[in-house]
C-alpha cells in the first residue's frame, strides 16, 4: 500500500526531525533515498534545489514532490498530511498547558528565562541568511563580500525599522532591486 | 476582537500570505507572523509570541509550521490550528505541484535566479529589524540575568552551534532555580 508507506515515512520525518529546516534534511534522504528508494540520489539534489528557490519548509515541500512522483496527488496529499501530524499533536498540547498554566509562578519564572534565549536563536538564523545574502556561495571574506547586497539589505533593514514597511513588500522589492542593479551594471 | 468567522478568516489568509513568502527557512516566518499579529492586528502581546516561539521550538517538526500551530491554538483553539496549518501547507504545495512539472525551465531561468537572490538581503533585513526590536524590549526589562542569558544563549548558537534544544533545556533549569532563589528570598 504505497499510500500508508507514504504516509508512515512522512510521519517519522515529521516526528523526529528537531531543529527545523536542514537539520531533517538527512532524515528524509534516508526515507526517501535509501530506504524507500522512491528518488535518485540525483533526484533527491533537485528537490534540495527547488526547496532553496520556492517558499515552504523543506520537510513540506519533500512530502508533497515525493508524494506526487510516487503516488500522484493523493500521495503527495497524504505524505503532506503525514508530515505535519505529529507537530500539530504536540504542539496544540503545549499550547493547551502554556494557556492554562502560564500565570504559575514557576512557568512564568521558566518562560521569562527562555524568551531571551529566543531572541538570541533567531539572531543566530538571521546571521546564517544574512552570510548566504552577502557571500553567495564564495568564501566569507572582506574581498568576496558582494556590494549590492550590502546596499541592498542597509536600504531594506532601514526601510523596516525606521518607517515600519511591510516586510513582504520589501523582500519583493530587494529582490526586484537586484535584478535591475544586475542589467545596470551589465550595461 | 472582530467576530469568529471575520478572525478565521483572517487567520487563514495572513497565515497563507505569510507562508507563501517565507524564503529562506522557519524563521523568516516567525518575524513575519510577529509583524502581523503582534504589531499590525495586536492579537498576542510580544512576550506572549516570544514563549510561543519557545513552545513551537521545543517540538519536533517544521518551524513555520509550528510557529503558525501555536498562534492559531492561541487564537481559536482547535479550530484555529486547523486554519492556520491549511493556511500554512497550502502555499508550498501548490508551488512545488506546479514548480515540478516545469523544473528545468525554471532552474535555468536568469530573472528568477537573480529575484531570489535579491530577496535573501531583504530576509536578512526582515530579520534583522525583528531582531533589534525584540532584544531591545528584553534590554529594557533590565534583568541582568535575562541579558546574560541573552548573550550566553546567542554565543553557544551561533559560535558553538550548540543544538536548540539544549539551549532550551538549559534555560528551562536556570528558570526553575530562578524560582526557587525568588521563593526562598520570599520566605526570609
Amino acid at each position: 500500500m504505497i499510500y500508508l508507506q507514504l504516509f508512515f515515512s512522512f510521519l517519522q520525518i515529521g516526528l523526529f526531525s528537531f531543529g527545523g529546516g536542514y537539520a531533517a534534511l538527512p532524515l528524509i534522504q534516508e526515507q526517501v533515498v535509501t530506504l524507500h528508494k522512491w528518488l535518485e540520489l540525483s533526484e533527491f539534489t533537485n528537490l534540495v534545489t527547488i526547496s532553496q528557490m520556492t517558499p515552504g519548509p523543506i520537510a513540506i515541500n519533500a512530502a508533497t514532490f515525493v508524494g506526487l512522483q510516487v503516488g500522484g496527488i493523493f500521495g503527495a496529499i497524504v505524505a503532506t498530511i503525514g508530515s505535519v501530524l505529529p507537530a500539530s499533536i504536540i504542539v496544540s498540547a503545549l499550547a493547551y498547558f502554556y494557556i492554562k498554566y502560564k500565570n504559575v509562578s514557576w512557568i512564568q519564572h521558566v518562560l521569562s528565562t527562555l524568551r531571551p534565549a529566543v531572541v538570541a536563536m533567531i539572531a543566530t538564523a538571521g546571521i546564517s541568511i544574512l552570510t548566504t545574502a552577502l557571500w553567495g556561495t564564495s568564501t566569507v571574506s572582506l574581498g568576496t563580500v558582494r556590494i549590492d547586497m550590502i546596499v541592498i539589505f542597509a536600504i531594506a533593514f532601514i526601510v523596516l525599522s525606521k518607517f515600519k514597511a511591510n516586510p513582504i513588500t520589501v523582500m519583493l522589492l530587494c529582490g526586484v532591486a537586484k535584478v535591475i542593479l544586475f542589467y545596470v551594471t551589465a550595461l | 476582537m472582530e467576530n469568529k468567522a471575520q478572525l478565521r478568516k483572517k487567520l487563514f489568509l495572513s497565515t497563507f500570505y505569510l507562508s507563501a513568502f517565507t524564503f529562506g527557512g522557519g524563521y523568516v516566518i516567525i518575524t513575519l507572523l510577529k509583524n502581523k499579529f503582534v504589531d499590525q492586528y495586536h492579537w498576542i502581546d510580544e512576550k506572549e509570541m516570544l514563549d510561543l516561539v519557545a513552545i513551537a521550538q521545543s517540538a519536533p517538526g517544521v518551524m513555520a509550521v509550528n510557529g503558525a500551530i501555536v498562534v492559531g491554538y492561541k487564537l481559536d483553539g482547535l479550530i484555529g490550528v486547523l486554519i492556520s496549518i491549511l493556511g500554512t501547507v497550502l502555499p508550498p504545495f501548490i508551488i512545488i505541484t506546479i514548480v515540478s512539472y516545469f523544473y528545468e525551465a525554471f532552474q535555468s531561468n536568469q530573472f528568477i535566479a537573480l529575484m531570489l537572490d535579491g530577496m535573501q538581503s531583504g530576509v536578512a533585513a526582515v530579520i534583522a529589524a525583528v531582531v533589534l526590536d525584540m532584544a531591545l524590549g528584553i534590554v529594557k526589562e533590565k534583568s541582568i540575568l535575562n541579558n546574560i542569558v541573552m548573550v550566553i544563549a546567542f554565543i553557544c548558537a551561533f559560535v558553538f552551534k550548540i543544538n536548540v534544544a539544549w539551549i532550551v533545556i538549559t534555560c528551562i533549569i536556570i528558570g526553575v532555580a530562578r524560582m526557587f532563589i525568588f521563593e526562598r528570598r520570599h520566605d526570609s
